[in-house]
């Protein structure tokens, strides 16, 4: 049985795939998949989870609301948070670090990348 | 005192005189005697002492001889060992490189596999086309890139996605000379080594690969320039490029005949509905 759950908020879905077939790789996560900002809002008021991962470019809500909203709920404000940007983007990578994100990972995404990250995260 | 008797008596003398003489003698012999006893006991007990000693160290020679040899097998024993554990080392190290490798090769075929389903998961066109763009852009790292088909008719290049870059630059290409040209007429992708560095010119990308069909181009990728993170091709880089080439190409193909097939379908429905009515 799965010892924590993960969100992953991507509005691609190739991206998603990527991410969370990569995760699963790992026994004790258990993974949640959400398509925006809004819908990841709403899986975070039904159920507790341990780490959110989120692109920051996303229609209807972006990544950087998102992160603002989720350190203010109760529930999840000391989630460890994981955004995913491009290289480039640094200063939505400092917008993000500053509104409280945990770390980050840069495209093109690379599935160890990804495992590594919430590993140390979440210290498995 | 008569003669005789003096004679006598100084015989008697002369005879007590040598009987204390012998008595003297056979009592320093018998000193002598008892002081060579004493002597040859005290001898008897040195050479039992001095045998005892030799007795002794002959057998501590034995023993040593035992425990050199012991020492001879246990330095054999620690050489074979350490040999071994050597073997064992080597074949751990061996281990460990494969694992990564196959690791290496796991993340690899998951990045094909989810391109693979992604282009195959929808028969939409604009659907399509955006998996190509975000494989390109978010597996590859490619910044600046373009998805053209061979425009039969008019033999030019038909811009289809166009990243960064605009799409007039490539409409109107002509289909012969350069590096696209050479990629639909050989049907064989073109890779540069130096990705870093690459030049933006139109017909020349640094990376083109051809969208085919079984043998027949009727398309390709051309990327113009890479995200700075981007330093070199990997294998995977190739493996997909590989991928796209057939697998782009079909589910292009297909899901335009799809599109085009529902789009006269929507057509002749409504006419069919108008001529009801």
């Amino acid at each position: 049985m799965a010892e924590y759950t993960a969100l992953v908020v991507e509005d691609s879905p190739t991206m998603r795939q990527l991410i969370v077939f990569a995760l699963r790789r790992l026994q004790s996560l258990k993974v949640i998949e959400a398509d925006d900002g809004v819908d990841a809002l709403k899986k975070l008021q039904v159920q507790k989870f341990n780490i959110l991962i989120t692109d920051i470019n996303m229609p209807i809500m972006d990544g950087l609301k998102l992160v603002s909203l989720v350190r203010k709920d109760e529930t999840h404000k000391d989630i460890p948070i994981v955004i995913i940007t491009t290289e480039g983007a640094a200063e939505d990578r400092q917008r993000a670090l500053a509104l409280g994100a945990n770390a980050y990972i840069t495209k093109p995404i690379q599935a160890p990348q990804v495992i590594n990250t919430v590993k140390e995260l979440l210290k498995l | 005192m008569d003669p005789s008797d003096k004679v006598k008596q100084d015989r008697l003398d002369e005879l007590g005189a040598h009987r204390q003489e012998l008595l003297q003698m056979f009592k320093r012999g018998a000193e002598f005697t008892e002081d060579l006893l004493k002597d040859n006991e005290k001898l008897r007990f040195r050479l039992a002492e001095a045998e005892a000693r030799v007795g002794s160290s002959m057998g501590d020679a034995g023993l040593v001889q035992e425990l050199m040899e012991k020492i001879r097998r246990l330095e054999e024993e620690r050489q074979d060992l350490a040999r071994r554990f050597a073997e064992v080392e080597a074949e751990n190290k061996d281990f460990v490189n494969r694992y990564v490798e196959v690791e290496n090769e796991n993340n690899n075929l998951l990045n094909i596999y989810v391109a693979s389903y992604q282009l195959h998961s929808t028969l939409d066109f604009q659907e399509v086309l955006q998996i190509i763009t975000e494989i390109i852009l978010n597996f590859v790292g490619a910044e600046v890139f373009a998805i053209a088909l061979v425009d039969e008719r008019t033999q030019k290049l038909r811009p289809l996605v166009a990243e960064g870059l605009p799409s007039e630059s490539l409409a109107q290409l002509p289909i012969e000379g350069g590096v696209i040209g050479d990629v639909i007429t050989s049907g064989e992708a073109h890779f540069v080594d130096d990705i870093e560095n690459l030049k933006f010119e139109p017909e020349s990308p640094g990376i083109c690969t051809p969208l085919k069909i079984k043998d027949r181009t009727i398309g390709v990728i051309a990327i113009y320039k890479f995200l700075q993170q981007k330093k070199k091709l990997a294998n995977v880089d190739h493996e997909l490029f590989t991928l796209l080439a057939g697998h782009a190409a079909t589910a292009i193909f297909a899901s335009k005949l799809y599109t085009d097939s529902r789009r006269k379908l929507n057509t002749i429905q409504g006419f069919i509905d108008l001529v009801v009515s």
